[in-house]
């Protein structure tokens, strides 16, 4: 590009795009906006009742009386960490399991019958099995995450794998590499933004493992809030805890995407 | 040194599928001298590429033998150098570092041949280049870095399997010249596979014509051109170079 007056023409059209950009996230924060306004105005005036819907007002203090006795943030705390370490055990694990079925493609054709049933089986339904088997402890819960996640990532890892430039393979075997620099020299560092990707998949599969697993064993975290207010009616905690739910797992997907961003930017 | 530095004889080549069997190559016998350029032409899918392979040591043949520098080829060797068609540079490496991926893998990378490394991109125009990524160089910049590539194994002899043909015409005539004098100064034997007679004519001092598959020997031309200085774009120029091409193209015997 060179640094010249920018014409009319081009100047209208930089207005053009900022002028949509503008309007797009306007349009964003008014939903945003609107919904939390009409939800406290129809419960202000009794058009939902605010005992079953709860209300933004009742939310926030809610979410006051929790931190003021910090409960909050051990929830969230224990919420987030189940779900870091479903999802990095279930990447890393899968990635594991992907690499021996590169390495055999023996092994691979012969799990390949195995995999697809268990990819289409909702991993949730094992839930009660892993509770029973393991017990109502953390343990079950960060199993329950990475089962839901470890399959998808074998899979996808997997296929990455299989999908590495035959060319860049022939390159290495001419100059005489061992299966073992094939994997780290090319297969691997030729597999990370796909592996990056299953990462982004793994945050949102785990968090699903983890808030069943809480479901189940009932002791702490996010899940637990829902289910017990669910079960003592105490909408304002469900709805609170589902926010909160939101905001965490938003968070947790950003930073694997600016992880994405950062390492994509060095290649 | 011996004179004949890649000996083939009598090699065929059977590929099996469950659809059945391919004979890519037949009973072929070829030599190449040392220090010589000679390219290979012939029909498109005739088993040009799975030559190569075979002189590299990817493949075994299924019948006869191949002698590099005397001795039976036994898997990939540090001897020969193999050029593909793309650069296949890796983009997560800087290009010294995808200099000396083959020096890396063969464990040779001391300070002494990380040194020739660096003197032949200093040499060849990519002094300033060292520690950019693939991706910031130009198409040309890019098939130097990967002959550098192939080069710091020190090899004798260089397979190239169509070097150029990923590359846009003006890029692709300047870079054969480039790399042309480039082996012809460090000395090197090099086959040449291409689809492209004239390339073909301009740059080896032997073609070799094979058949359909399976592939056997057709022709092999000694290429004799009139100019003053013998490189790929001028001897373009020579009288010659249209007979050869004209004989060639009429051996290819091409049906669209």
């Amino acid at each position: 590009m060179y640094k010249v007056e920018a014409s009319k023409e081009h100047q209208v059209y930089l207005q053009k795009h900022k002028i949509r950009k503008t309007s797009i996230a306007f349009s964003q924060i008014s939903i945003f906006i609107a919904f939390f306004a009409l939800w406290e105005i129809a419960a202000y005036f009794k058009w939902i009742d605010p005992f079953i819907m709860s209300q933004p007002s009742r939310v926030i203090k809610t979410v006051i009386s929790l931190t003021s006795d910090g409960s909050i943030f051990l929830h969230t705390g224990i919420t987030v960490l189940e779900t870091i370490i479903g999802f990095l055990s279930g990447t890393i694990l899968g990635t594991i399991i992907a690499i021996i079925l590169w390495w055999s493609d023996f092994v691979a054709k012969v799990l390949d019958p195995y995999l697809v049933v268990l990819n289409a089986l909702p991993k949730t339904a094992l839930g009660p099995i892993i509770l029973v088997w393991i017990g109502g402890t953390t343990s079950s819960i960060i199993v329950m995450a990475l089962l839901t996640s470890i399959i998808v990532t074998i899979l996808n890892v997997y296929l990455a794998f299989k999908s590495c430039d035959e060319d860049k393979v022939k390159l290495l075997t001419t100059l005489g590499a061992t299966k073992l620099q094939i994997l780290s020299k090319v297969v691997l560092p030729s597999s990370i933004p796909a592996i990056i990707s299953v990462l982004k998949i793994n945050v949102g599969l785990s968090l699903v493992g983890v808030i069943v697993g809480e479901f189940l064993v009932s002791r702490a975290g996010l899940g637990y809030l829902i289910i017990y207010g669910g079960q003592v009616f105490k909408m304002d905690l469900v709805m609170t805890s589902v926010l909160i739910l939101a905001i965490a797992a938003a968070l947790m997907y950003l930073s694997v995407n600016w992880l994405e961003k950062k390492l994509n930017k060095m290649r | 040194m011996v004179d004949k530095v890649v000996e083939i004889k009598n090699v065929s080549m059977n590929y099996h599928t469950l659809s059945g069997e391919t004979q890519a190559i037949r009973n072929l016998s070829l030599d190449i001298n040392n220090g010589e350029t000679v390219s290979i032409v012939g029909p498109s899918g005739c088993g040009k590429s799975t030559l190569l392979s075979l002189i590299s040591g990817i493949l075994k043949p299924t019948s006869g033998s191949i002698l590099v520098n005397g001795e039976p080829v036994a898997g990939p060797s540090s001897n020969v150098g193999y050029m593909l068609q793309k650069d296949h540079l890796f983009g997560w490496r800087t290009i010294i570092k995808n200099a000396t991926l083959g020096l890396e893998i063969q464990k040779k990378l001391t300070k002494e041949s990380q040194a020739y490394v660096e003197h032949l991109l200093d040499e060849y125009g990519l002094a300033d280049f060292k520690h950019h990524y693939p991706k910031q160089l130009s198409g040309g910049m890019r098939q130097r870095a990967a002959l550098i590539r192939t080069l710091a194994t020190n090899p004798d002899i260089l397979l190239l399997d169509e070097p150029f043909s990923a590359l846009d015409y003006q890029t692709r005539l300047a870079i054969s010249e480039e790399i042309w004098l480039i082996i012809k100064k460090e000395r090197k034997t090099a086959i040449l596979v291409t689809h492209d007679i004239s390339e073909a004519v301009a740059c080896s001092e032997r073609i070799i014509v094979l058949t359909n598959r399976p592939a056997e020997v057709k022709n092999i031309h000694e290429i004799f051109l009139t100019c003053d200085k013998r490189t790929p774009i001028s001897c373009r120029e020579a009288p010659e170079f249209r007979h050869y091409f004209n004989k060639i193209w009429k051996e290819l015997d091409v049906h669209v």
